[in-house]
């Protein structure tokens, strides 16, 4: 025989399921409906087939896969990756020493200096770019005073460049760099690097051996931040690079709103989704190896 | 059973394949300050939250003020709740923790204001109605916790180890405290702790729990005087223990055979009516039921074992004294504060150890 | 690493010039007399005067408003009840929900707004500010979800038996205890998400209808018309507006 407290038991779980059921479902249909649901239809008009007049014919073939094969479409995916790998390593470069002197300053400049890092992240994306072509361009800020005071006898061509480009790149995302390093490096004990140093390691030895090691997964966390929305850019591109800086970004743009071929675009983004995949899986692989590693410690 | 706030029977929870609640049965009378005392792991936790409503037995009942408690949700029990860590809600005053039980039974606004500050003049926080809790010392934090549960008048107070938290002189001070409120309000009060002096201290009466059974209910003075178990002897109070064997039983005593090498001679013990001769057995002594005497003297107690001064150390009330008598047993034993501190003895002495057979207890050893 | 100590400092701050510099000399820049903007003849306010009478401009920045607004309503709506629920799930089906809801923070931002057109495409919506919002409020769903957990996972699960011990119904244990308690990062994530859509460019830009013109949409096409002071006197103004909001979350997030 069941005891009435057993069956009160059962149906209060039962109450506490739906609850919990009622809260999750508008949240999980919203997601699966515009988020779900239309990476799905970007799969399927890959597969399909662009009408004379641009829109859709859904004759499922994997032709728009096969012609991303085409060397024109190889270049823009090998120029992203290298620019993005590029704004990566620079922001890692420049992030490391500004992350490790936030983290070793007072609590209370450490809140300062992160808010100060944290701010122009809320400035809108496109203004910032803008001050770029502002400074860079040949009639720009740069070129006037550099001109002005002598220093060079032409203008500098620097906008409409990859070099822009990267600049640009770095410019917007460095802060995504900058906070997880941050965490990371504060989460470090100073002892550890007190104890290096006086086990006769020099300053390199403690950066390589030690700090690294350390904040490893800062360190990766950081690196996917910023490349992920690098290679993924289309402002970026657009507004500071050149006829040749064309990114995927771009592409996917062009072909959809321009060419007006949207299963030919529906294939770009594909491939630049499992990009991103793959980038999420190395996180995750580098941080869960982090993680098994300190439990085991 | 009118007279009983608390019915509990035969409970039964499970966490997982253990049984952290056992079979326990258990009553608690109207007005009294009731504890349920063991160590980490006994099952009085699990125990308190069945009452309060946050977890559900298997099976078995629990009766509130008369009233079965099966599926009757947290919010609706007669009882009220002092957390551990106290679990003051940090956005509002000390007096809206105070009135927020108030407010949800919807009482008038005019009684709210009076019941909470009569509650606060009770607790001695009158003063800072208007803090909030992050401004309070930990022992303020226990008196707002507490008001929040008297002022709505429940069948009872759940206080679930509630001098935890509080540093040594503080918790003497708040135990104190705590006995004159509970008499003041007359509340039914049921205390879950592992700390024995302070159950004792506190309670009219108390249940030691151990691996999820209740093992002995009673007074304080029972439970230390005459322990059930071997387990409540240990786990309340110092006890000195002497293992063996019940040998020739006669006219209500017997005599222990001591396992223990190194130790000779006989020792005479009372018969427990329900063990055997043949039983392995525990005899239980409380450190001032033992006296000493120098080595070699006559004596006109029941028993006598030699042993050696280890350590003194002076306590005021009297001098706490470790004499050992085997290389495994060494006994504790008080001696009272008679003349000017002084004890006739210095480390290293050897001395008698003796005691009549009304001083111990035989316990089974399981 | 004592010696490094000023060459670290001087790097850092380097570091934050950078990250400065270019929009203080926009804002500076807002102010030249000289429509040759590289060049300094001045002050004037006169770029600040021709936004105010921009027309398009303002129905621009209502449409922003209007977007950023409803989105924001939209993602609280769902996200509230969402982060309380992961919270509560049993892991297994956490493990299962939460990169379903966390899906659109890694999904690349062109990519979102494709997909979302080729959705209303499909489905023969209409582009409108409607289909904004909805494309908003999806990412920014995921956003809000994050911060409010994070508070969640800080409350104390105490204080709501406490609430329930002293009669609350579960209903009341919410709004008097957990509602409070969450209420500085419901405004955190108020503003965020809110600057997020007031700052969002791409999403807009695919799954925006004709007419349905956003401050950022604006900006662009400005800045696709070439170099102006008045985009720069513009940058000024949402610079300032963001760091207004900025401070104003910083405020709340300290109380």
């Amino acid at each position: 025989m069941m005891a009435p407290s057993a069956i009160a038991r059962k149906a209060r779980k039962e109450a506490d399921g739906n609850a919990t059921a009622w809260l999750l479902a508008p949240g999980v249909l919203w997601t699966v409906f515009f988020c779900l649901l239309p990476l799905s239809v970007i799969f399927l008009v890959s597969c399909a087939t662009r009408g004379t007049y641009g829109g859709i014919v859904w004759d499922f073939s994997l032709d728009n896969y096969r012609d991303l094969l085409h060397a024109l479409y190889g270049r823009i995916f090998g120029q992203s990756l290298l620019l993005a790998s590029l704004t990566t390593i620079i922001c890692l470069a420049m992030g490391f020493p500004l992350a490790y002197y936030i983290a070793r300053l007072s609590p209370r400049r450490q809140a300062v200096w992160l808010v100060l890092v944290m701010v122009p992240f809320w400035t809108n994306f496109l203004v910032r770019t803008y001050a770029w072509i502002f400074i860079l361009r040949t009639e720009g800020l740069m070129n006037t005073v550099l001109l002005k005071l002598g220093l060079i006898s032409a203008p500098i061509e620097i906008l409409y460049s990859n070099t822009a480009v990267v600049l640009g790149l770095v410019y917007g995302y460095l802060p995504f760099m900058i906070l997880p390093l941050y965490a990371a490096i504060e989460r470090v004990d100073r002892s550890l690097i007190e104890a290096a140093w006086d086990l006769y390691a020099d300053r390199w030895s403690v950066f390589r051996r030690v700090l690294v090691p350390l904040t490893k997964p800062g360190i990766v966390a950081g690196c996917v931040l910023v490349f992920i929305p690098s290679l993924g850019a289309f402002i970026t591109p657009d507004l500071l690079g050149g006829a040749r800086s064309m990114m995927v970004g771009n592409l996917i743009q062009h072909e959809y709103l321009i060419a007006r071929d949207w299963p030919l675009g529906s294939a770009l983004s594909m491939v630049l989704m499992a990009l991103v995949m793959g980038a999420m899986i190395w996180y995750f692989r580098a941080q869960s190896a982090a993680d098994g590693k300190r439990r085991a410690s | 059973m009118a007279d009983l706030s608390i019915d509990i029977r035969t409970l039964i929870k499970r966490h997982g394949a253990t049984l952290a609640v056992d079979h326990v049965t258990l009553g608690v009378r109207r007005g009294e300050f009731f504890s349920i005392l063991g160590p980490s792991g006994a099952g009085k936790s699990s125990l308190l939250r069945m009452l309060a409503g946050f977890e559900t037995p298997d099976s078995g009942e629990i009766f509130i003020d008369g009233q079965l408690m099966a599926g009757v949700p947290p919010n609706r029990r007669p009882v009220n709740l002092v957390f551990q860590s106290y679990a003051l809600f940090p956005h509002l005053s000390v007096a809206g923790n105070v009135a927020f039980g108030l407010e949800m039974k919807r009482i008038p606004r005019g009684e709210i204001e009076a019941r909470v500050a009569a509650t606060l003049e009770l607790v001695q926080m009158g003063d800072k109605r208007d803090r909030r809790p992050g401004q309070l010392s930990g022992g303020e934090q226990q008196r707002v916790a507490l008001a929040r549960a008297l002022v709505n008048r429940p069948a009872v107070v759940l206080l679930d180890e509630p001098l935890a938290a509080l540093d040594q002189q503080l918790r003497q001070q708040m135990q104190v405290e705590l006995k004159s409120i509970q008499a003041q309000v007359g509340i039914t009060f049921v205390c879950v702790t592992h700390h024995q002096e302070e159950a004792l201290a506190l309670s009219d009466r108390l249940a030691v729990m151990h691996q999820g059974q209740v093992v002995q209910v009673g007074r304080p003075q029972d439970l230390y005087e005459s322990p059930a178990t071997h387990f409540v002897a240990q786990f309340i109070g110092t006890s000195n223990e002497l293992r063996g064997t019940l040998r020739d039983p006669h006219v209500g005593q017997a005599i222990l055979t001591c396992d223990h090498p190194g130790l000779s001679g006989k020792v005479r013990v009372a018969m427990p009516s329900d063990l055997q001769s043949g039983a392995a057995v525990a005899l239980i002594l409380r450190p001032e039921r033992v006296r000493l005497a120098s080595n070699g003297e006559g004596t006109a107690f029941d028993n006598a074992v030699p042993g050696t001064v280890e350590a003194l150390r002076y306590l005021g009330s009297g001098w706490r004294c470790v004499v050992r008598i085997t290389e495994q047993i060494a006994w504790t034993i008080h001696l009272p504060n008679h003349a000017n501190g002084l004890v006739p003895w210095k480390v290293g002495d050897p001395v008698s150890v003796q005691w009549n057979v009304s001083d111990g207890t035989v316990l089974p050893l399981p | 690493m004592r010696n490094q100590g000023g060459w670290l400092r001087s790097f850092s701050v380097l570091g934050l010039a950078f990250l400065y510099l270019p929009i203080a000399v926009l804002m500076v820049f807002s102010l030249n007399a000289s429509r040759l903007s590289a060049t300094w003849q001045g002050v004037s306010w006169q770029w600040y005067e021709m936004l105010w009478r921009d027309e398009a401009l303002r129905t621009a920045t209502g449409n922003s408003l209007l977007v950023a607004g409803i989105s924001t309503v939209i993602v609280l709506l769902l996200g509230v009840p969402a982060a309380m629920g992961l919270e509560r799930i049993r892991s297994r089906w956490r493990g299962f929900l939460e990169p379903i809801f966390l899906l659109p923070l890694v999904i690349p931002e062109v990519m979102m707004g494709v997909a979302l057109l080729m959705l209303f495409v499909v489905l023969q919506m209409p582009l409108s500010l409607a289909t904004v919002m909805i494309g908003h409020a999806a990412f920014n769903l995921p956003v809000a979800i994050v911060i409010i957990r994070a508070r969640l996972q800080k409350l104390d699960p105490r204080l709501l038996e406490a609430a329930y011990d002293l009669g609350a119904t579960p209903w009341q244990g919410f709004r008097r205890i957990t509602l409070p308690l969450l209420f500085p990062a419901l405004l955190g994530a108020m503003l965020l998400t809110f600057t997020i859509s007031l700052d969002d460019f791409i999403v807009t830009f695919f799954v925006a209808g004709p007419g349905a013109t956003t401050l950022p949409l604006k900006v662009y096409s400005m800045i696709k018309s070439g170099v102006s002071p008045e985009i720069n006197a513009l940058s000024a103004v949402l610079v300032m507006a963001s760091m207004g909001l900025v401070g104003l979350s910083l405020l709340f997030q300290r109380r």
